[in-house]
């Protein structure tokens, strides 16, 4: 089975690869509808609480179609159109970030600059393979462009925490997006041209993780370990999500550049990454007292909002890129 | 054709930036003829409003744009009227004006009633001494269309709400600053006066005064969203002041939902 799948071409690869996914997908998504069949009859309070468990699983269902929907188009049209997709992501989380923080008027023009110049250039940065520039280019530049912008506008009133708002907001759905992308990009030597692989391990094992961490921590509800921050958040649930990832990390390793125990480390790594930076937006919601950043009630796709569900690939994305990057070498 | 076009990529910008979304909690979006009635923060307002109704809405409901400011360029212009077919009104008059001078001069609403020919009110009413003072009775909306003059900064309203469009109004009349909308103008309650029969829903606008502060150019994209809560009526005999602050706290009641 291995050597099959070593011996087909690159495009052959990741074509397999699309079709399992699609696959997987559908058998769920088919298993989830007929079990809503059969859900339908009684109306008691336990079956209430199912409908609601249910709708949020179709919720997640929905979710995994659109990116691997996402995905399979960026693939299909080529590296750059994969760049723009995510560019297009990271300015809807972006969207919603600034939404739910307030900003005075002083900070329209740092907010036009953020939205319109800083990243279409980070991700232009991404395209063109710029790699150090892009590592620096928000943390060093923009870091100092938007407080000048801010402060020439003459509005003192809460200065560092606008503008700290401002910067957080970028570093996550900007700065971390953007890392996602560049790894398609990156040149392993024999590994031309399956950047898409990596990505796909990426998010994969990231997912599986949060998955695995979401339902341990419903099945065996333990005490949290930050009750103010999530309710869900327990060290029990959280190490076996971690480990879920790792492993899915480890079996994985026949589409990456990676051993089988270098996959397993750099899975760990993302999983790690991924789980607790979602933790840390739990705590910038719960700061703004909402639940998702999703308008309330009122997001489009039911789903809450989409700096939910990417959330932990904006934490997971550079840190997985820069560790992979100075292990290699590359 | 090119309005088509235009009014497609305008649609397209402003989900873009806004997301504009409608959420309809106290109505369902029905064709039936409506005055909504909105908080005013930014002049982008009735460019949301418009993005948020429904295609089949859309078609018959007209905003209103400021005629000072939407006519300043062609390019003004021709949006407001060819894209949104908007209703102009005068700013600048409205408030010069001694609210309804028509509507409570007992001689306007005699000239009306001979102008809306043989009424069978009137017929029992009149007779030979039509002492100003006795009749307490309230004119009918048809005597008060009438009466209305052609100066009337409400008078295209009239006409465009006598012709059956649904129109978008804005009863604080300018942006308000504050959070809070700022009293309602005398507007709304005429206009319900006149149109008994059309529903008023309230509506509260969100966030747009976010997307373009006064004496910006470049918009930011912030979700903005469109509240449509539960019409309100004019209750039978509701003076001017208590049913205009009744609307005012309708519209301010839906930021909180």
């Amino acid at each position: 089975m291995n050597n099959f799948l070593r011996n087909l071409t690159t495009t052959q690869q990741i074509g397999a690869l699309f079709i399992a996914v699609f696959g997987i997908l559908s058998i769920v998504t088919v298993w989830a509808f007929v079990r809503n069949l059969r859900e339908h009859a009684s109306d008691d309070p336990e079956s209430e609480a199912r409908m609601l468990e249910a709708k949020r699983f179709w919720g997640l269902l929905k979710t995994s179609w659109m990116m691997a929907t996402v995905f399979w188009v960026g693939w299909v049209l080529g590296d750059t159109v994969a760049t723009v997709l995510f560019a297009i992501v990271g300015f809807f989380a972006l969207r919603e970030f600034i939404t739910l923080s307030p900003t005075r008027r002083g900070d329209h023009r740092s907010l036009v600059l953020a939205f319109f110049v800083v990243l279409p250039l980070q991700f232009w940065i991404v395209g063109s393979k710029m790699f150090d520039l892009f590592t620096v280019f928000i943390p060093v530049y923009v870091f100092l462009a938007l407080p000048v912008v801010s402060a020439l506008a003459n509005d003192p009133q809460r200065f560092l925490e606008r503008n700290a708002k401002l910067q957080w907001g970028i570093m996550v759905c900007v700065y971390g997006m953007s890392h996602v992308p560049a790894l398609l990009l990156l040149d392993f030597p024999g590994y031309r041209d399956k950047g898409a692989f990596l990505v796909f391990f990426l998010v994969f094992v990231v997912q599986t993780c949060m998955v695995v961490q979401h339902l341990l921590g419903r099945r065996f509800p333990h005490t949290p370990v930050a009750p103010q921050v999530s309710q869900s958040f327990q060290w029990a649930s959280w190490l076996a999500g971690v480990a879920a990832g790792g492993v899915a990390g480890g079996l994985l390793t026949f589409i990456t550049p990676f051993k089988p125990g270098q996959a397993l480390g750099m899975a760990l790594l993302a999983c790690v990454a991924g789980s607790l930076g979602h933790l840390v937006m739990k705590a910038l919601k719960r700061d703004r007292g909402i639940t998702s950043w999703g308008m309330q009630g009122m997001s489009v796709t039911g789903a809450g909002g989409l700096l939910d569900r990417v959330d932990a690939l904006c934490f997971a994305a550079p840190v997985f890129f820069h560790s992979v990057r100075w292990y290699f070498g590359l | 054709m090119l309005a088509k076009l235009m009014s497609f990529i305008l649609l397209g910008i402003v989900r873009f930036l806004t997301g504009s979304q409608a959420r309809w909690y106290g109505c369902p979006p029905k064709a039936e003829q409506r005055i909504y009635f909105a908080n005013h923060q930014s002049h982008a307002d009735m460019v949301l409003i418009w993005a948020a109704l429904p295609e089949e809405l859309r078609s018959i409901t007209r905003p209103i744009a400021a005629k000072d400011y939407w006519t300043k360029t062609p390019f003004r212009q021709w949006i407001t009227t060819a894209v949104f077919n908007a209703v102009y009104v005068d700013r600048q008059a409205t408030p010069a004006r001694p609210p309804a001078p028509a509507a409570t001069e007992p001689v306007g609403v005699i000239g009306a009633m001979a102008a809306a020919s043989a009424d069978a009110d009137t017929a029992t009413a009149g007779g030979p001494d039509p002492s100003p003072d006795t009749p307490p009775r309230t004119p009918t909306p048809e005597e008060l269309r009438a009466a209305l003059p052609e100066s009337d900064p409400l008078a295209p309203l009239v006409r465009a709400l006598a012709s059956g469009d649904s129109i978008v109004i804005f009863p604080e009349g300018t942006r308000g600053h504050g959070d809070e909308p700022q009293s309602f103008k005398s507007g709304l309650f005429k206009l319900a006066q006149m149109f008994p029969q059309v529903v008023l829903v309230p509506a509260w606008i969100n966030n747009v005064q976010r997307v373009m502060p006064k004496g910006e150019v470049v918009p930011v994209p912030i979700l903005c969203s469109v509240t449509f809560g539960e019409p309100i009526q004019l209750e039978a005999g509701e003076e001017r002041r208590p049913f205009l602050d009744r609307a005012r706290r309708a519209v301010i009641a839906l930021r909180e939902i």
